[in-house]
């Protein structure tokens, strides 16, 4: 059982960094491999591809990575404390409230109007206001959930953060030019490659936060499996460890979105891919696995979202789900049981 | 004094148990006195909604008492820190496991939590105590099955098992028999019997089974919309006190089989 759990690691790892050289080695300038791996670990001869490679295409590989292992683990953690096997990592209205504060700027730049609107609306700006819009939301969840006793009215609270910011989105909608309605849009498609250096690790210190929060939250996951009264009588402090989770939580999917969009999907599908290949449900399995297989599957969905060899890039936010919807119910019709 | 209170594992003083809300409060059964001896098996029967299960979720902390004290091994149960808890009291709900993907043992073994480390790998130790509920319950060859593919009566085995795995001195169970057939009826509180006998642990449980109760408990306590007695099961027929259980319109407690009769 040992045995089997970490060759299974070790090979999705290999898989892995495949995927990551593959990634790299795509894209639409096309680069022998050979010249790849001289641009990543030496010098290159050729001084635009190794400027391609290194600022374009790592930090998009390493952002692939981030978003595909972060929203993974963040709907694990939603799906064990929420008992639902549809939560995701944006039930608490994380990704609504990114989008409101990105909505505000965008959007509401034509109201506030002038000279402040095209100031406003840099890259930076739209960070800056998707993180505020997800922490104020997060802050609202987590006043709520030190008040109610029972985890599925924070689940509802959640929705319901959802449905007023879609509601305040609209009504900007309407007011705005077609321009900034596209601009919007664009950011709704998600972007993984929009990132340099300095910001990609930025995310990763925020992301390695989240990391070791959840990974400190292990223990207190298998517990939460028995349910909560269980886990209280377990020893567990339970108003504590849920609020760790939801910290983790935030502050994973709360940065993803801020910097490469509300990704769809990911979330949602990658612990139930892990749960139905490794058929288990121990966190302690599971989190090393739903790490590795999102990062595997946001870097094949980028690979194919670049489409190889043309200067077209669709949005990842469809590829997602294009290519993630039908792997899930190929597994679950190939188990017909679901797992949880 | 010092000896009767070495002797007790739970004293109950004036205990007032319920629900509260913000405009009102549901009094569900009021003034409880009861002391409940160490290394006993005790059944606490009653009719549906007089207040068992509240009162073993009162006992257990899941909801606050309106009024009255609870001594848990001569200290305040509310005194209790959470992990200083779970060492001494275990628990078997009523309640729906959230996730059956587990094995048996991965479910035996979260029992083991309170005295595990902050990540909740298993010991040597830890692992003894896990195989060793597993005998005491017989489930030995099950420990690798998924709890999904068991049959109720395994369930509520594995369950036992856990709270074994807690190695805790009091083991509270909330019916811990319904949903069964008449064999595993018999089969768990006789398990639970023979736990009490072997390893001087209390267990401390609802049920319906009148019948079996009284063959098999040392101490009975009994709720009826009156009073809260306690005694041997003996004593409890001798007082006559299964009469006062249900309205008399139905069924009649006869007091040499020791069970209850439906009316012709």
């Amino acid at each position: 059982m040992k045995f089997k759990s970490t060759y299974t690691l070790l090979i999705l790892s290999i898989v892995l960094f495949l995927c990551l050289i593959l990634n790299i080695s795509l894209g639409s300038v096309s680069i022998p491999l050979n010249d790849v791996f001289l641009s990543v670990f030496g010098n290159s001869d050729n001084d635009s591809w190794q400027y391609i490679i290194r600022h374009y295409r790592l930090p998009k590989a390493f952002t692939a990575l981030i978003v595909g292992s972060g929203l993974g683990i963040s709907g694990l953690l939603m799906q064990t404390l929420f008992r639902n096997p549809l939560a995701g990592p944006f039930v608490l209205g994380i990704s609504s409230g990114a989008s409101l504060g990105v909505a505000l700027v965008i959007l509401g730049s034509g109201i506030f109007g002038g000279t402040l609107a095209s100031l406003l609306i840099s890259k930076w700006s739209l960070v800056i206001a998707a993180s505020l819009g997800s922490f104020l939301v997060l802050l609202a969840v987590l006043l709520v959930s030190s008040k109610v006793r029972d985890t599925m009215a924070i689940l509802i609270i959640g929705l319901m953060f959802g449905s007023i910011t879609a509601a305040v989105v609209s009504v900007l909608s309407y007011f705005s030019s077609a321009e900034q309605l596209q601009q919007y849009i664009f950011w709704g498609f998600g972007s993984l490659g929009n990132l340099t250096w300095n910001e990609v690790v930025i995310l990763f210190c925020i992301y390695l936060f989240g990391i070791v929060i959840t990974i400190s939250s292990l223990k207190a996951l298998d517990t939460f499996l028995l349910g909560e009264n269980y886990a209280k009588s377990l020893g567990l402090n339970v108003k504590q460890s849920r609020m760790m989770i939801i910290i983790a939580t935030s502050l994973l999917a709360g940065t993803i979105t801020a910097f490469a969009g509300p990704i769809a999907f990911i979330g949602l599908a990658i612990p139930h891919m892990a749960r139905q290949l490794f058929n288990t449900s121990s966190h302690k399995v599971l989190l090393p696995i739903v790490f590795l297989l999102g990062a595997i599957i946001m870097l094949l969905c980028d690979c194919v979202a670049q489409l190889p060899t043309s200067d077209y890039t669709l949005p990842i936010n469809a590829i997602t789900s294009l290519i993630g919807a039908p792997v899930v119910v190929w597994l679950l019709v190939r188990q017909r049981k679901m797992v949880f | 004094m010092a000896n009767s209170a070495f002797k007790h594992i739970i004293q109950i003083k004036d205990l007032d148990i319920g629900y509260k809300t913000k405009s009102k409060t549901y009094r569900v059964s009021e003034g409880i006195n009861l002391n409940l001896n160490k290394g006993e098996l005790i059944a606490i029967v009653g009719a549906n909604g007089i207040g068992k299960s509240t009162l073993l979720r009162t006992l257990a902390t899941i909801q606050d008492p309106l009024k009255g004290t609870i001594l848990l091994n001569d200290k305040p149960v509310q005194s209790y820190t959470a992990s200083e808890l779970a060492k001494t009291m275990s628990l078997v709900l009523t309640e729906q496991l959230m996730s059956k993907n587990l094995t048996v043992f991965e479910l035996i073994a979260l029992g083991r939590q309170p005295y595990t480390n902050w990540i909740g790998s298993l010991s040597e130790d830890d692992i003894d105590i896990i195989e060793n509920a597993l005998q005491q319950t017989n489930l030995t060859d099950l420990s690798k099955r998924k709890c999904y593919e068991l049959s109720d009566g395994q369930l509520q085995k594995v369950m036992i098992a856990r709270s074994l795995a807690q190695n805790t001195d009091l083991i509270i169970l909330d019916e811990p028999t319904t949903h069964l057939d008449m064999y595993h009826k018999a089969y768990i509180l006789k398990l639970l019997q023979r736990i009490t006998q072997t390893t001087n642990k209390t267990i401390l449980f609802s049920s319906h089974e009148i019948d079996l109760a009284i063959q098999l408990c040392d101490t009975m306590v009994v709720m009826t919309e009156d009073a809260v007695v306690t005694n041997t099961p003996c004593k409890l027929i001798e007082a006559g006190v299964f009469e006062q259980l249900f309205p008399k319109d139905l069924i009649a407690f006869d007091q040499n089989t020791g069970r209850f009769i439906v009316k012709k």
